[in-house]
């Protein structure tokens, strides 16, 4: 957090200064351990290993928070009969089809529930291929609302149970030699973590998204999640789970996304063939029969395409519900990129982004890239996704002539964050207003014009078309003020219209449950509603830490309704009452309104007046169907998910599969690394073998990457820029003293790292804050690269992405580029040609070279069996 | 000596310098450097504000210290320095954690085996930290490279800080050697550089402080390990900070330069430091090198009036 998040640490820092122990896990010492009071090393990549051991330390001891965890959670839900957990079949849960590699989750739901029920929405191929767990971000399970119970936790069915036996191996003793981590810091952690939380106390988890960046990223998260649900750590302050975005604004670029399958709010983008209406796209989100808010998604997507299309959208014409695009399978980035090599994709659009040097693969980003029409880079500096038809290692290598490259690309100069206005969004949801401090120079100009002027161009030259598939654009509400010289529209504007109001009045609306579904109001992204309550930007708000409470409610605004903690009903017990003084949050006061209100430092994230003791009547879903303790309002059964029946390709539970390059195999399960993973098997894409594939010891070391404090990510923002490239002003490979002994580097000379994608070379940095780990009873070492560089800016070097394949998680098509295999060889690698051949040559060794297809699922029926990956169905039936 | 442009010991310089009593109170910098992160915004805020170019681009290999030492074009220097030393109650978790191959130096005498390294025993590797520190001009209270300016550029401010008026200074370089830090130093380069051939330093944003504001290092410090303020209410913070750490357990924690009583008469930017002066690459003794001065211009006017008085006797003795 240090390295990447300066500006945050300081508030680690100052609990530091108060009392609060910092405990650091990472493969690497860094910035941030040397300040924290506990540092942990541990083997990348076995993060479910290490916090799995965590959770069943704290099941098997009886230290989890059992009052909350029994009216809070699912832990007293029972689960259907035919459930298999991956204990019984060796790393599978039932249900595994090993032709598709995806599960019917028809076993995993709760008793009682008729299967047939699910139908269309479990088709886990689809899902797979539109990352539909992402679409259900926010979504929460469509379970039913009232499942059968058992509060005592004692029936071997029940979540808990299941709960623990899942977890009963992940011991102390099997965390060590799963993460090479010793059981003394191992069980120091786990001491740490329960004795801080409870009535009195709660622990942070806080990752930074290098921890998403796995073949089984989403089940990371999830395992954090279970540990916190257990030790009563969500939905009270100094709890929680705390996702460091890695960029200025990453939070708020999901909220009104730049996703394939998503649209503001998290609403679903449609898919083709399944929400051939309004009324089928907007049941879908529902999901009548469950409860919580979802149940007013008509609300929420009506006022979204308000609007879009204005005066045009009516209900006649289901509010102009057919121009939505659909979606027809997986059109994440990496399937892009390798559309494009395939010819499929004609133009690109890049804001911001340096996919060249920043994304997995560089060398597939590249050739992408190099075969489109067009591509359009807005970006400060002339970037390495704007050059790589004239300067990247592919032209070096001859496997893009510049005269020959026939993409043509458009340098579109834009304004940095200080020369235009608009709000960003942080990881806490808050929406924080900057205003324009100077005017961009030249011809940059920000996001906000280009897009708008392009559509306004592009509307121009359609004026008058007839053409059916020229209304969405023709009839958009494409209209705002325009500020200034040059034409810049007026953000205010823009964040007023997301805010929403009244069609006929104008008035801004001050909450989403203000908004209709009959077309009377509209708003963009029903989250941000009230940023413009009482036509005031309320994200612009700067009321001084020293002038409110802890929760400074008035510094910006935090979606949904200024709501700082999620959740937070579950800051009080079943009764409504704080769990303790020290951590009262939001309580029920029955001495408020006309018979109790909802009251405390926060917003309350329930409805104000219902009270603790209120019970759903028989057959009730949507808002009705909350119960006075069913803290989690956006879940279809009001409680935090231990176990997941719904929602995920991967399984309802986390479990330690080995990353998708590995020098180990799987020391829990027969199946090796996530079955379920997304992979495209094809010669652009050589994977390093793992076991039980032959030859995985021809890349015996393990390397992970990540940023330095003192660049930004793919370096468009620092490395053109002298005060901030000489800070780090060359690529380095960090090693340990004792691999550098092994393999004869010497400080400060030159080293490669080898994969079957590339060869990337870089200075030695010998140190001691890599230390090799003994695991499984063997030495095994991690190399660190910084991935920072490129051939572009004032400092140059190769770029450490290239050494990623790609193989992506399923729920959400994340790539796996935190954790691979490789080799490493003093000086410096070939060049041109040769370096061709140099990788060639690998591929060769380990057997990876021709039309090579692994297995991917290594137990059961179809075990071993050679899999070409996943190319993407075409639900028409097509190719 | 302490007393009216005295040279050295317990002073407020503004004062020694001729200014009134109505002079702002000394400003300065407390840097502690238990709570520095190594951001380095620091060393960016600092060329940014006052425009010192970047100069440097070849990484040194020395941990993540690419710009070496404070210089001309380097007034504010981040060092970083990994140590085999336990950090107080900090637990790096690499010396329980690392792994004995056999290597020479790595195993205890009597050859533990690689079977025990990796547990819970002690596999040889000493315990870690890596300290970092901002290093800055410590504006002395006695500052030579003032006491040697011939022209009158370098001068004591209103608020008892030490700057170069870079249209004064003739490039001489006198005050290069005066530093008992070596600090200040004239800017060689780069070509087309504004002030390439003047002495520069660190100049407490001179500017910014005449404006109310904070300088440009300590406002960029995201965890206030860089704390500007008032000398005498800084020194106060720096006790209790020490105080806090030695309770904790953080024994080697010191502070340095704090001291009215030391060699430059305490300097008006102090650190806490964790280790040795000498670790972080200060000097541990500084002392002004101007202190013997009103010594030896003693010496030299006793030495003088002898010899006059020579030349008079022999005069005197030729009459005879």
């Amino acid at each position: 957090m240090a390295e990447a998040h300066p500006v945050g640490f300081q508030w680690v820092m100052e609990a530091k200064a108060r009392g609060a122990t910092v405990i650091h896990v990472d493969p690497r010492f860094t910035r941030t351990s040397a300040l924290a009071d506990t540092f942990v090393p541990l083997r990348v990549g076995t993060d479910i290993a290490f916090l799995g051991g965590v959770i069943n330390y704290v099941l098997q001891n009886g230290l989890d928070f059992r009052e909350y965890v029994v009216a809070y959670t699912n832990a007293a839900v029972i689960v259907s009969d035919d459930y298999q957990d991956t204990e019984d079949l060796d790393g599978l849960f039932s249900g595994f089809d090993p032709a598709t590699r995806t599960y019917d989750p028809a076993s995993w739901q709760y008793a009682g529930r008729d299967s047939a029920q699910d139908g269309d929405d479990q088709d886990h191929v689809v899902q797979r291929e539109t990352a539909s767990a992402l679409q259900h971000e926010t979504h929460g399970i469509g379970v039913e609302s009232d499942p059968p119970r058992d509060e005592t936790l004692q029936h071997p069915r029940c979540v808990y149970q299941i709960l623990k036996r899942h977890f009963a191996r992940y011991t102390p003793e099997l965390v060590s030699q799963t993460c090479g981590v010793s059981t003394e810091a191992f069980l120091e952690v786990a001491r740490a973590f329960t004795e801080n939380s409870g009535r009195d106390r709660t622990t942070a988890l806080v990752y930074s998204v290098g921890w998403t960046q796995h073949s089984v990223g989403v089940q990371y998260i999830r395992t954090g999640a279970i540990l916190q649900l257990l030790l009563g750590n969500m939905g009270r302050p100094g709890g929680g789970i705390m996702a460091l975005r890695g960029h200025a604004s990453i939070q708020g670029s999901t909220d009104i996304p730049t996703l394939f399958n998503l649209l503001p709010g998290y609403l679903p983008m449609p898919t083709a063939g399944v929400d051939d209406s309004l009324d089928d796209w907007l049941d879908g989100i529902s999901h009548p029969g469950s409860k919580g808010y979802w149940a007013n998604a008509r609300a929420y997507g009506v006022n979204l395409l308000k609007a879009y299309w204005g005066d045009a959208a009516t209900a006649e014409n289901d509010f102009c519900f057919d121009y939505l695009p659909r979606i027809t399978g997986d059109h994440g980035t990496y399937r892009t990129v390798l559309d494009m090599i395939d010819g499929k994709v004609k133009g690109y659009f890049l804001l911001g982004q340096n996919p060249a040097v920043g994304s997995a693969h560089g060398k597939a980003q590249r050739l992408g890239m190099a075969n489109l029409d067009f591509l359009v880079v807005r970006d400060l500096f002339e970037i390495e996704s704007a050059t790589f038809w004239k300067n990247s290692p592919e032209v070096e290598t001859g496997e893009i002539v510049p005269q020959e490259c026939r993409t043509e690309v458009f340098l579109m100069p834009a304004a940095s964050h200080v020369e235009k206005e608009g709000t960003f969004t942080q990881t806490q949801r808050m929406l924080q207003w900057r205003e324009k401090a100077v005017e961009p120079p030249g011809d940059c100009r920000s996001e906000l014009w280009f897009f708008y002027h392009l559509g306004r161009l592009i509307r121009e030259r359609l004026a008058g078309s007839t053409a059916e598939r020229d209304r969405p654009l023709l009839d958009l509400a494409w209209d705002y003020p325009m500020l200034g010289d040059t034409d810049d529209p007026d953000a205010e504007a823009v964040l007023m219209e997301i805010n929403g109001y009244d069609v006929a009045t104008r008035r801004p609306l001050s909450s989403f449950t203000e908004m209709k579904a009959d077309g009377s109001t509209l708003g963009g992204c029903w989250i941000y509603t009230g940023v413009f309550a009482d036509g005031v930007n309320q994200a612009a708000r700067r009321t001084p830490g020293s002038e409110q409470s802890y929760v400074a409610p008035e510094w910006g605004w935090a979606w949904p309704a200024n709501r700082r903690t999620l959740y937070n009903r579950a800051s009080a017990d079943p009764q409504g009452r704080p769990w303790s003084e020290r951590k009262a949050y939001v309580w029920w006061d029955a001495s408020r309104g006309a018979a109790g209100e909802w009251t405390g430092h926060d917003v309350p994230d329930f409805e104000v007046t219902k009270p603790p003791s209120y019970r759903a009547p028989a057959g009730s879903d949507g808002v009705e169907a909350i119960e006075g303790v069913d803290p989690f309002i956006m879940q279809g059964d009001g409680k935090g998910s231990l176990f997941v029946p719904k929602g995920l390709i991967d399984g309802p539970l986390p479990t330690h599969y080995e990353p998708v390059e590995s020098p180990f195999r799987n020391p829990i399960h027969g199946q090796q690394a996530n079955p379920t993973r997304k992979e495209y098997s094809r010669p652009a894409n050589r994977l390093n073998p793992s076991p039980p594939e032959p030859h995985a010891e021809v890349f015996p070391y393990v390397f992970t990457t990540s940023r330095l404090t003192e660049h930004h990510t793919a370096g468009g923002m620092s490395r053109y820029v002298g005060r901030l490239a000489e800070l780090q002003p060359e690529m380095f490979v960090e090693v340990s003293p004792e691999l550098a002994a092994e393999r004869g580097l010497q400080n400060g000379g030159w080293c490669h790292v080898v994969t079957a994608r590339a060869a990337v070379e870089g200075r030695v940095l010998v140190t001691d804050r890599l230390s090799p780990l003994r695991v499984e009873g063997r030495v095994i070492h991690q190399v660190w690269l910084p991935y920072h560089w490129g051939t572009g800016g004032m400092v140059t070097g190769d770029s450490a992405n290239d050494l990623f394949g790609i193989s992506l998680d399923p729920n959400v098509l994340i790539q796996e580029s935190k954790a691979g295999t490789c080799d490493v060889l003093p000086g410096r690698r070939p060049t041109g040609r040769d370096l061709l051949a140099f990788v060639e040559g690998y591929q060769r060794r380990s057997g990876v070279h021709d039309d090579h297809a692994r297995p991917i699922v290594t137990v059961g029926p179809g075990a071993q069996a050679p899999d070409d990956g996943d190319e993407t169905p075409d639900p028409a039936g097509g190719t | 000596m302490a007393g009216k442009h005295s040279l050295f010991g317990p002073v407020d310089p503004a004062a020694d310098a001729g200014y009134g009593e109505d002079h702002p109170p000394r400003m300065g910098f407390f840097t502690d450097t238990s709570i520095c992160i190594g951001c380095k915004a620091c060393e960016v805020a600092c060329k940014e504000w006052n425009d010192v170019p970047a100069t440097h681009f070849d990484m040194l290999g020395s941990s993540y210290d690419n710009s070496l030492s404070l210089n001309a074009n380097q007034w504010r220097h981040v060092a970083f320095i990994e140590q085999a030393k336990p950090l107080g109650e900090q637990e790096s978790g690499l010396r329980r954690q690392a792994v004995d191959l056999g290597m020479p130096g790595m195993a205890p005498p009597d050859g533990a085996s690689a079977a025990h390294a990796g547990q819970d025993d002690d596999a040889g590797r000493p315990d870690f930290r890596w300290l970092m520190s901002s290093d800055v001009c410590k504006h002395c209270t006695h500052a030579a490279c003032l006491d040697v300016c011939p022209t009158g550029s370098l001068f004591r401010t209103e608020f008892g800080t030490v700057v170069v008026q870079d249209d004064i200074c003739n490039g001489c370089g006198y005050c290069v050697p005066a530093c008992p830090y070596g600090v200040i130093e004239r800017r060689k380069g780069p070509e087309g550089a504004k002030n390439v051939g003047i002495a520069q330093k660190c100049t407490l944003c001179y500017d910014r402080l005449g404006a109310g504001s904070t300088p440009a290092c300590a406002q960029a410090c995201p965890t206030q390990s860089i704390q500007f303020g008032d000398v005498d209410e800084l020194r106060e913070r720096a006790d209790a900070r020490l105080a806090q750490l030695h309770e904790a357990g953080t024994t080697d924690a010191r502070l340095y330069g704090h001291d009215p009583e030391d060699g430059v008469g305490g300097a008006g930017a102090f650190f806490l430091l964790l280790d040795e002066p000498e670790v972080y690459g200060l000097p541990p003794d500084p002392v002004v090198t101007t202190k013997d001065l009103p010594h030896m211009f003693n010496r030299a006017g006793v030495a003088a009036l002898t010899l006059l008085a020579g030349a008079a006797l022999s005069f005197l003795g030729r009459r005879r």
